[in-house]
């Protein structure tokens, strides 16, 4: 398997078609998916139906954009019209989208073909992909070990080559931790930059779509397809984007800050970060030691926060309009509790108890609002570095894949685990996770960039540079 | 804070989610230790900070008003666990007697 640039330009000279690539990825999806379960489910034919439409217009000298006939994986939280939507949870067992996402429709644009739904945790909840109420994915550089998450469906069937990118969403690190752990790139847009309009709302303060592939430029192609304002999303920041992918050759040496308080995590891990950092050093960058003192108060904010929102959007998975409904019910108040209690899995159930707990009477002020205030603690502390420097680098997680199993009957070590990659969330940044190694069992190692709001390109572009002297092959299976 | 007070049914109750008793015990024991853990909130004085609800945020975000495409009936119904004519059917809510 190739990358996605590469397949636009095979595409654009005409020595593939759509179909050839699309039938490439089936016949990938099902030699090696009986053993990964990347995915929920596929629609052959109709995605062969796609790139047939796809290369009729190639033909036609009327290809829409390089991303024409570019297959992509779809995490199973963002709709597709016509195609199942499940969140990985037996609430929406059976559910089909009766329309498409914004990013979905932005890709019908392009020409891409969507194909197939990417595993996650149920409603996007969890680190491991194991909360998914369906399949458990496992990691394709070793398939003992969990290939992180919520988004781990996506990071999985792009590194075990089965498609070239894939969308995950990202609402406290669910793009950029499977990515680590899955030897890929991964990448959460600044907050606004990509319509959350037809992605199921977890978080919505805090959630963005984002892209995954092998390479940045792939990532950065596949952002500058998706991002775009939204009249059905009032948070989507108005007017044009930047375009990420013209400017990925444009990175300049600048100031690189490198917060203690995300380092003494793995000890491997750390090294090969600090070795980025000399990296970008060697091509003029000045280095800076900064302090983000808050941050060891991110994890208890996210997920007071986090938590608070579920309860909130998770309300309308009641047993009524569209959901898995009690059999049970005998009234108009308990078809809402027996059918929550039957479909939601544990997670989900702990984490809405906890949000409704934390809005509650009583408690409002001590939680939710003290966490909001933390917040905002968090986000002035970022502007304030980031009036000191261009670029923060930090490690993407503080351990690489943990074995299936090590961590899912402890909620709380599971959180902790989030502890770089949910800042960036609070604050809304973009923020980048990519590979730098592997450690000494053979599994990936990444490094996140976190920049400015608004400024994806140059974040997208840092990486960029990185990567073009350190090219990190992914092994398939 | 080793010794917090949780109604837990209470709050399963505004959740409206029904909980098994192994459930209740799980959750019990999960609610000790992650509440315990956010109470590291309670020592930062915060006194000086404005609640932050979103990263950026906008206001008063109006779109024109109008007429646009809404969902046919049939792809609602297609997802209902109860439909008969042209309607979502819910339990009574109202007594014949009332």
């Amino acid at each position: 398997m190739k990358t996605a640039l590469e397949y636009s330009k095979e595409l654009a000279a005409g020595t593939l078609t759509s179909r050839q690539l699309v039938q490439a990825c089936l016949d990938e999806i099902r030699a090696k998916d009986g053993e990964i379960h990347a995915f929920l489910s596929y629609d052959a034919e109709d995605a062969l139906a796609q790139a047939d439409a796809s290369d009729a217009r190639r033909a036609a000298g009327k290809a829409l954009s390089p991303l024409d006939g570019v297959p992509v994986a779809i995490k199973d939280n963002i709709a597709v019209n016509g195609q199942p939507l499940t969140c990985a949870s037996k609430m929406l067992e059976h559910f089909v989208s009766p329309y498409d996402a914004t990013v979905i429709a932005n890709l019908r644009k392009a020409g891409a073909v969507l194909l197939g739904r990417c595993n996650m945790d149920e409603f996007a909840m969890g680190s491991s992909t194991e909360n998914s109420a369906f399949v458990k994915t496992a990691n394709p550089w070793n398939k003992d070990c969990v290939p992180g998450g919520s988004s781990g469906g996506s990071a999985a069937a792009v590194a075990a080559r089965m498609v070239p990118i894939a969308l995950g969403s990202d609402t406290g690190g669910s793009i950029r931790q499977p990515a680590s752990f899955c030897g890929v790139v991964g990448f959460k847009p600044t907050y606004g930059c990509v319509s959350r309009y037809g992605a199921v709302a977890f978080a919505s303060s805090l959630e963005q779509v984002g892209p995954l592939g092998t390479t940045v430029a792939d990532v950065a192609m596949l952002y500058d397809a998706i991002a775009s304002e939204d009249v059905h999303d009032s948070t989507a920041l108005p007017g044009a984007r930047e375009k990420a992918f013209p400017q990925l050759e444009n990175f300049k040496p600048c100031r690189i800050g490198l917060p203690k308080e995300f380092f003494g995590g793995d000890a491997k891990i750390d090294a090969a970060v600090r070795a980025v950092a000399e990296w970008y050093k060697s091509r003029g960058c000045e280095l800076v030691e900064i302090s983000l003192p808050s941050v060891d108060l991110a994890i208890p904010a996210y997920y007071i926060i986090a938590t608070a929102e579920a309860s909130s959007n998770l309300a309308r998975f009641d047993g009524i309009r569209y959901t898995h409904r009690s059999a049970d019910a005998t009234d108009a108040v308990n078809i809402y509790s027996k059918s929550r209690g039957e479909a939601f899995g544990e997670e989900v159930k702990r984490r809405i108890l906890l949000g409704t707990y934390v809005l509650s009477a009583g408690f409002y002020d001590a939680y939710y609002k003290r966490a909001q205030k933390i917040r905002a603690l968090i986000r002035n502390e970022f502007e304030a570095a980031f009036k000191e420097v261009d670029l923060i680098l930090t490690p993407t997680t503080p351990e690489t894949a943990f074995p299936k199993g090590g961590k899912i009957s402890d909620p709380l070590k599971m959180y902790l685990g989030d502890i770089c990659t949910v800042p960036a969330n609070l604050a809304g940044l973009p923020a980048i996770s990519f590979p730098c190694g592997t450690n000494d069992e053979g599994m990936p190692m990444g490094v996140q960039i976190l920049g400015k709001a608004l400024k994806d390109a140059d974040v997208l572009a840092a990486a960029h540079a990185y990567e073009q002297s350190h090219p990190f092959e992914t092994p398939g299976i | 804070m080793s010794d917090l007070k949780i109604d837990l049914d209470h709050v399963a109750a505004l959740a409206r989610i029904e909980l098994s008793a192994e459930e209740k015990v799980k959750f019990s024991g999960d609610f000790q230790t992650i509440l315990g853990f956010f109470e590291k909130l309670g020592a930062v004085d915060v006194s000086r900070l404005e609640p932050c609800a979103h990263a950026f945020p906008v206001y008063n975000v109006l779109r024109e008003d109008v007429p646009a495409e809404t969902l046919p009936i049939e792809a609602l119904e297609k997802n209902a666990p109860a439909f008969r004519d042209g309607q979502i059917v819910v339990p009574r809510i109202v007594d014949d007697n009332a």
